[in-house]
C-alpha cells in the first residue's frame, strides 16, 4: 500500500492524535531524519495520509511552532527550524521525561532514593556490557 | 468570516411521534463535519433536511450558499449524497450504474471511478443483486465519490463494513478536504472514525443538538476526576461537572466544562484527585446520552 507519511497513529495510544504527530515529528529530528530546513508535509497532506481531521495537524503543527521545533512560512508551508542543536535539545528534553518517569514509579513502589541510584547504576553497568560485547 | 459549506438555523420539523427543534449548526468549507447521536436522535432527518428531501416547517438552511429547499436543483448538482437505503438497481450491472451518471454529471471523473473500482474490490460487469452489501455500499459510495461534489454528505457509510473497507472510506474522504473548498457531512455509530477524521462534532439526542462545536474543544470541556474523599464526606458537583458517582471513599466526577482550576478545587475541599483522564467520544457519548434521558425522566 502506498504511504507518503512517515508516521504510525496507533488507537492504543492513549495520548491525544495531535500528541502523538508532535512526538513523532520530534523523534524524526531527534534522530537526525530531518534536518534545519527539511520542509514537513503540508498539513492537508498529512491529515489525509494519516487519516485524521485537518483540525487536528494544524493543531500540532502550531504547538511544534510554539516550542519553536519547526516555522511556518505564509503560503509555503512549515520546515524545520533552523536551530543547530535541536536534535540534542529534544533528546534532553526526552530523557528529563524518561527521568520524571523513573522517579514516579519509583515512588509509586516504594522504592526509595538509594535503591533508585543503585537500580540506575546497575542498569548503564548492564547496557554498557551489552554495547561493548 | 469563513465561508460555510453547510448552515442551519432554528430548523424545525414536527412529525406526530418526533420532533427537530431548533436546529442549528454550521460546517466551514474544508472541513469535515461528524454527526453523531443515538438511534433516531434525527440525525437523518436533519441530513434529508439539508438534501432538500424533506422540507423544514421553519428555521434558514443554506448549503453551498443556496437557500434550501428552495434552490435544490442547483445545490444538487455540487452534492453527493449517499445513505444505506438509497436503492441501486439489483438487476442492472454496476457498469449501468456507472454508465448513467457519466452521463448525467459533467464533472464525472472516470480516471477515479475506476481506481476507486480497484480500489474498493469492485468489478463492473458484476449485478447488484449478486453482490454482498459491503460492495453495494462501496459500489453507491463510489458512484458519488466520482462525480467529485463539492459537498459530500453521507448518512452512516461505514456502518456494517469490515475494518479494511471501513479503512478504505475513511481514506477517501480525508483525502476529500486535501482540497480546501470541498466539505464533507456524515453521521455515524462509529465514534472511533468520527473522533479520528471529523474537525467538527454535532451531537444530536432527542432532535436537539447537544453540542455543535469543533472536536478539539469539544474533547478538551471532558474530563474524568477520581477522587479519594474522606470517609462520610460526600462530593459536591462544583461548576462544569456532569455528574457524580460514589462509592464510600472513591468518587468519579464526570466533567463536561473542565477548568484547569478544578482538581485544585477538589483538593481544597478535602478529597485527593487520584487521576484526571481525558475521555474518549465513545465515553463522552454515553456520558452526554445517560444525562439527557435522566433530564427527560425527570
Amino acid at each position: 500500500m502506498k504511504s507518503a507519511s512517515p508516521f504510525i497513529i496507533s488507537q492504543s495510544d492513549k495520548r491525544p492524535i495531535y500528541l502523538q504527530i508532535i512526538g513523532q515529528v520530534k523523534r524524526y529530528i531527534a534522530v537526525g531524519n530531518w534536518v534545519e530546513g527539511d520542509p514537513l508535509p503540508s498539513i492537508r497532506q498529512l491529515a489525509a495520509d494519516l487519516q485524521v481531521s485537518v483540525i487536528t495537524v494544524k493543531r500540532a503543527y502550531l504547538e511544534l511552532e510554539r516550542e519553536g521545533v519547526i516555522v511556518t512560512h505564509h503560503g509555503k508551508g512549515s520546515q524545520v527550524a533552523p536551530k543547530q542543536d535541536l536534535a540534542e535539545e529534544l533528546q534532553q528534553k526526552e530523557l528529563v521525561q524518561y527521568l520524571e518517569l523513573a522517579v514516579r514509579l519509583a515512588l509509586q513502589l516504594g522504592i526509595d532514593e538509594k535503591e533508585l541510584e543503585r537500580r540506575l547504576r546497575e542498569t548503564m553497568e548492564r547496557l554498557d556490557e551489552r554495547e561493548r560485547v | 468570516m469563513t465561508e460555510l459549506a453547510i448552515r442551519m438555523q432554528g430548523v424545525c420539523k414536527d412529525y406526530p411521534y418526533f420532533a427537530l427543534q431548533q436546529v442549528s449548526l454550521e460546517l466551514p468549507k474544508g472541513q469535515v463535519m461528524g454527526l453523531i447521536g443515538p438511534n433516531g436522535a434525527g440525525k437523518s432527518t436533519s441530513i434529508r433536511i439539508m438534501m432538500g428531501l424533506v422540507h423544514q416547517d421553519s428555521g434558514d438552511v443554506e448549503v453551498l450558499g443556496n437557500p434550501m429547499p428552495a434552490a435544490q436543483i442547483a445545490t444538487k448538482r455540487e452534492t453527493g449524497f449517499a445513505s444505506d437505503d438509497m436503492r441501486l438497481y439489483g438487476s442492472m450491472t454496476l457498469e449501468w450504474h456507472l454508465d448513467l451518471m457519466r452521463r448525467i454529471y459533467p464533472n464525472w471523473d472516470e480516471p477515479y471511478a475506476q481506481q476507486l473500482l480497484k480500489r474498493f474490490g469492485l468489478h463492473a460487469e458484476q449485478r447488484i443483486k449478486g453482490i454482498s452489501h459491503g460492495q453495494r455500499v462501496k459500489a453507491s459510495l463510489l458512484l458519488v465519490l466520482a462525480r467529485r461534489p463539492k459537498l459530500l454528505i453521507l448518512d452512516e457509510p461505514t456502518t456494517g463494513l469490515d475494518p479494511v473497507a471501513r479503512h478504505e472510506i475513511l481514506r477517501e474522504i480525508t483525502s476529500i478536504v486535501t482540497d480546501e473548498n470541498r466539505s464533507v457531512l456524515f453521521s455515524s455509530h462509529n465514534t472511533l472514525d468520527i473522533e479520528r477524521i471529523c474537525d467538527q462534532i454535532t451531537f444530536i439526542d432527542r432532535g436537539r443538538i447537544i453540542d455543535s462545536l469543533d472536536k478539539d474543544t469539544y474533547m478538551d470541556r471532558w474530563r474524568r476526576l477520581r477522587l479519594e474523599i474522606p470517609s462520610g464526606a460526600s462530593v459536591r458537583a462544583l461548576p462544569g461537572v456532569l455528574g457524580i458517582r460514589q462509592t464510600g471513599r472513591i468518587a468519579i466526577v464526570t466533567v463536561n466544562a473542565f477548568q484547569p482550576e478544578l482538581p485544585g478545587a477538589y483538593e481544597s475541599s478535602g478529597a485527593r484527585v487520584q487521576a484526571v483522564e481525558t475521555m474518549t467520544l465513545e465515553e463522552i457519548f454515553v456520558a452526554n446520552v445517560e444525562k439527557n434521558r435522566e433530564e427527560v425522566e425527570a
